[in-house]
């Protein structure tokens, strides 16, 4: 059956029938006053600002996007009125990581 | 159609939680965000295990459907509000799955639960029980579905809208950046077709954009808003949203979702692909 568009649950573990070292992985956790913020909002911008993806944070304040190789802005929202920007780069290959306190 | 007959907002919601005949229905794909919180009140449908045949593929019939609904405890002359995650991606597929099956008064909750959430709106875990009901479907109404051989012939002829994200428009990703990269089919998109991903048609709170804004992006993207449309995505529920926003919020008359979208049309032999940008 179809798998859907929606995100997959954001948890620390990455699933096992992902293969990293054909992924380019962006992923982050968000907190406030040390503890992991869920219900948060990332958003993935490509390098012209257009809209890519979005995924909502689980208890672990857990985010991640697969992308393509490149420059991204990943803007956090959060109640409270919180919306921040980061710009990170993707590879391959490798885990981008982003510590976004708010 | 005016916009507060398919539109409502978190404030008109909180205020007619409890008014008998209105049916607030929570649609995600992760179901456990239901049961994590949800609008006190509402119903959850699962937008897979729910709404599509467990074998073919395509959508439960009518007779499922009208046990799903009677089940559910939804009555034919219920006003019903759909509402879910993913800036309301499945809330407005199931949106267009009520009127396919022909259902009076459904609206959309603007923001869906995205919006409820930044605003810090009273969620609870309270799982309701509605006494069944016996609900009637009408046959699928076919003129809001498009199939495989009319997205064929929608090339050159009608608007055919692409709303998935401008990388997988031109082939360079199969699916959406948060999911894994694991499908199989070819790439790219149907000729002729303009790229406008749904997003576009959204604020970043998941609220609808207002109608001078959509008109504005449509026609700046090269979409006659006077000629027929067609919507895909790559299974048909992130172009449910933008099928909302064309036929439910600017009121054009022949809009049709194609919901085999991209997992089908990538995968049919023979068939013309375009990859890179839009010509």
């Amino acid at each position: 059956m179809t798998q859907g568009c929606a995100a997959p649950a954001q948890t620390a573990r990455i699933p096992a029938t992902v293969d990293l070292a054909n992924e380019a992985v962006i992923q982050g956790t968000v907190t406030r006053d040390g503890d992991p913020v869920s219900s948060a909002y990332a958003r993935l911008l490509d390098s012209t600002g257009e809209f890519t993806g979005e995924v909502v944070t689980g208890d672990e304040g857990i985010f991640r996007f697969f992308a393509a190789p490149g420059d991204w802005t990943v803007r956090v929202l959060a109640a409270g009125g919180v919306s921040v920007d980061f710009t990170i780069t993707a590879a391959i290959g490798e885990v981008a990581a982003l510590e976004v306190a708010i | 159609m005016s916009r507060s007959d398919v539109l409502v907002d978190a404030a008109f919601v909180e205020a007619h939680l409890d008014d008998p005949g209105l049916v607030l229905v929570e649609v995600d794909e992760d179901v456990s965000a239901y049961d994590k919180g949800h609008i006190r009140g509402a119903v959850k449908i699962d937008w897979k295990s729910e709404l599509q045949d467990p074998v073919r593929r395509d959508f439960v019939d009518k007779t499922g459907f009208e046990q799903l609904l009677s089940g559910k405890g939804i009555a034919n002359d219920d006003l019903v509000i759909l509402y879910g995650g993913n800036n309301n991606w499945f809330a407005a597929y199931a949106y267009w799955y009520f009127k396919l099956y022909g259902h009076g008064n459904v609206k959309l909750l603007d923001g869906g639960r995205k919006k409820w959430e930044l605003d810090s709106r009273e969620l609870v875990v309270d799982v309701p029980s509605r006494p069944s009901t016996d609900y009637k479907a009408q046959d699928q109404d076919l003129s809001i579905r498009a199939f495989r051989d009319e997205a064929v012939e929608a090339i050159g002829t009608k608007n055919l809208i692409d709303v998935r994200s401008p990388d997988e428009f031109s082939g360079k990703l199969l699916a959406p950046a948060h999911l894994p990269q694991e499908q199989a089919q070819r790439a790219g998109h149907i000729p002729t077709a303009r790229s406008i991903p749904w997003s576009k048609a959204a604020n970043d709170d998941g609220t609808f954009k207002s109608d001078d804004e959509l008109r504005q992006i449509y026609a700046d993207a090269g979409v006659d808003l006077n000629k027929a449309t067609v919507a895909y995505c790559r299974i048909g529920e992130r172009s449910s949203h933008t099928w909302f926003a064309l036929r439910e919020l600017l009121g054009l008359s022949d809009v049709k979702n194609y919901d085999g979208s991209w997992t089908e049309y990538g995968s049919l032999v023979g068939v013309p692909i375009e990859l890179g940008e839009a010509k």
